[in-house]
Order: C-alpha cells, then sequence, then structure tokens
C-alpha cells in the first residue's frame, strides 16, 4: 500500500464521528464532514439529507486541489484553511492532518470565531485519530481478512451482471 | 483508490475521461447522465465556462448495481482537455482507478490525440501512477465523422497497451454504455488482482 493509504476499522469510524458531532454541537453548525482528498466522504454529521453530500465532496476536494495548486505558485505548502461566505449559509475548509478535508457548514446561528475555535479544537483531536490509526498500521499488518474474500471471489459474470439489473 | 465501505456494503470507484480539447469527453456523460434512471445517478456537475468548455472538471456519480451484495458506485470525472489546464487535470488526476482515453478520430486531431496520451502518462507518473499498470481503455470517438480515420490505423498509433478500445460516437450515445462497462470491468478485475483496496477502506473486524 502507498503511504497515503488508510484502513478504518468501525471504532476508528465511530471515534472520528463522534468528534465531529462535539464540533458539530459546540460550534452550533448544521452539517460537518470530513472528506478525502480524492473526494471520497468518510464520515458526517448533521443535516447530511438536506444536502447532496456526494456533489458536495467531489466540489470540495476539487477546490481544495486547486487552492493547493495557487499555493505552490506561491511557494507555499498548502493553505490550510479556506472560507466561503454567502448571504446566509457559509463554509469553512480546513486541512488536518495534511491528508483529509474537515468542512464545517454554518449559518447565522454560529460564528465565524466559534468556528474557527472550534475547528482548532478538533483539527487537534483529529490528527491524534489519525497519527493513532497510522501507528496502529505500521504496528500491526492490516487485517484484509474481512475484505479479501469478496475481492478474490469477484467473478466475470458478477461483473458482467452489474449494469443489467 | 477505491473506496470499500463494509459497513454500508459499497464499493465507490473513481473513473476520469481524459483526452484533447472537444474530443467528446463531457458528451460521453452528459449521454450516460440522460440515460440513466434518475435513482441511480446523482447530480451531473459541470465546472464550465460561459461558452460550455470544461474549465475544471464535470463530476458524475452512478449506481451500476450490486457486486456480491455491494453496491457499486462509480465517480465519472472528465478533465479540461485544452492544453493550458494542465494543472486542473493534475489535480483530478488524484486517486483516480481507471482512465477512459477519449480518442477524437479526425485525421486532423492526431497530434492532438497523441500528445493528450504523452500529458496523462507524464501526469500520472506525477501522481505516482504508472500508466502500464493502471486499467485503461481507448474509445474511438467521432467514428460518425467522414474524416475520422479508419479504427484499426488509429488504434495502432494511439494503443499503448493492448487495452480494450471501443468505437463511439458519443453525440449520439453509440459505444457510451460500452466504454463504460468496459472499464468499470477494468477497475475491478484490477481490485481482485491488488486484493487488497486502497485509499480509504471501512473494514469491519475491530483492530
Amino acid at each position: 500500500m502507498s503511504p497515503a493509504d488508510l484502513v478504518l476499522y468501525e471504532e476508528d469510524f465511530r471515534s472520528l464521528q463522534q468528534i465531529l458531532r462535539r464540533l458539530r454541537q459546540e460550534s452550533s453548525a448544521s452539517v460537518v464532514l470530513l472528506v478525502d482528498k480524492n473526494g471520497q466522504r468518510i464520515a458526517s454529521v448533521g443535516d447530511v439529507e438536506a444536502l447532496d453530500m456526494t456533489a458536495l465532496a467531489s466540489l470540495t476536494a476539487g477546490n481544495v486541489a486547486a487552492t493547493d495548486g495557487l499555493a505552490r505558485i506561491l511557494g507555499e505548502r498548502e493553505f490550510s484553511v479556506l472560507l466561503h461566505e454567502g448571504e446566509k449559509e457559509n463554509i469553512h475548509v480546513s486541512i488536518v492532518a495534511q491528508r483529509v478535508i474537515l468542512v464545517v457548514i454554518f449559518g447565522d446561528r454560529s460564528s465565524l470565531g466559534l468556528v474557527r475555535l472550534r475547528v482548532r479544537q478538533a483539527g487537534a483531536e483529529l490528527e491524534r485519530a489519525f497519527a493513532e490509526i497510522t501507528e496502529r498500521m505500521e504496528r500491526e499488518p492490516v487485517l484484509h481478512s474481512s475484505f479479501e474474500p469478496l475481492l478474490a471471489e469477484i467473478t466475470d459474470e458478477d461483473i458482467d451482471r452489474l449494469f443489467s439489473e | 483508490m477505491a473506496f470499500v465501505d463494509f459497513s454500508a456494503r459499497e464499493i465507490h470507484c473513481k473513473i476520469v475521461y481524459y483526452g484533447p480539447g472537444l474530443c467528446g469527453k463531457t458528451r460521453n456523460l452528459q449521454f450516460l447522465h440522460e440515460r440513466t434512471s434518475p435513482s441511480r445517478r446523482g447530480q451531473l456537475i459541470s465546472l464550465a465556462t460561459p461558452n460550455e468548455r470544461t474549465l475544471f472538471f464535470d463530476f458524475l456519480p452512478l449506481d451500476v448495481g450490486s457486486l456480491r451484495g455491494f453496491q457499486t458506485r462509480l465517480h465519472l470525472y472528465t478533465v479540461p482537455g485544452q492544453v493550458f489546464y494542465d494543472a486542473a487535470r493534475r489535480a483530478i488526476l488524484r486517486g483516480v482507478d481507471g482512465i477512459v482515453f477519449v480518442a477524437d478520430s479526425q485525421e486532423a486531431r492526431l497530434a492532438a490525440n497523441v500528445e493528450s496520451i504523452r500529458n496523462l502518462e507524464k501526469n500520472l507518473r506525477e501522481q505516482g501512477y504508472e500508466i502500464a499498470e493502471i486499467p485503461y481503455v481507448l474509445q474511438l470517438n467521432k467514428r460518425d465523422l467522414p474524416s475520422a480515420m479508419p479504427a484499426a490505423e488509429l488504434s495502432r498509433r494511439l494503443a499503448i497497451k493492448g487495452e480494450p478500445t471501443l468505437e463511439a460516437t458519443a453525440v449520439t450515445g453509440r459505444g457510451v454504455f460500452e466504454t463504460l462497462k468496459s472499464i468499470a470491468r477494468e477497475v475491478l478485475l484490477d481490485l481482485r488482482r491488488r486484493r487488497t483496496p486502497s485509499g480509504f477502506t471501512r473494514a469491519t473486524a475491530a483492530s
């Protein structure tokens, strides 16, 4: 696996989710989500049904990728925070542990100062959580047993059946 | 980097449509969007210039059915084809699982196709991939045009590794679904070969 790869177990996922939930409460945000830099949603909390989360994740990652390009032009490693201010809704985007994107959507029930403060605290917690996950992966070989059978058993017929349903 | 979510029983794969300007990448996605039932697709997002040239990317998520009980979802992206948008192309290749190279069959565009494949190779390498190893399909598009080169000659000039090659006329939809099926097959077979999905994987076992 490349160094960028991570395997999240259910308990990792639950602890990430818990950090997001607390961040959402303490910052009075409507939605908090964690996206990987490829545009894949990892976890989210809040009014997620009201928004197209797949599109949100993909566009956020695109946005961060474009901003990374700008940073390189200026000789910066990254711009770690992006902010979009709307009339009613705002989006605060930050990079955590250089590998994941933390997105906070908030309205007038909150304020930028509060969101910044809480994001800083939650960001530190998330960094610790990811450091632990990475450390564990280095310490113990990853247990692939749960998904290896699935991948090994995929047949050509299974693939042919896709699209035909 | 495919994402396998064992709790939700989902497999997500990222497929990028690459190729020179005006070769029909966006049209491929538009046709898939038009012909897929709304329950199986998300929004088609196009980040385009006011005159409808792709500026950053198009994005379409599609559910293609269940694989051994796992819902399989393809995230389709296009890149902007125009030469000067190279930084955007590099960004979109991040985490890619498979590439569809959309070639413009017109003889006058042969050099642009060749240059775009070289550009793909370079950009993949910068992201840590080798074109020889990544799932890859060649689509010969615009077969309906009188100026189209013979398919055999075009594929001889453009093929790089014995990849599946399909003829298409994306403007009418001919060959579009076949191309998607072909790349989905390549990506899933690659996943089977590697056994371990990379990227973020949510596994069920406790550590």
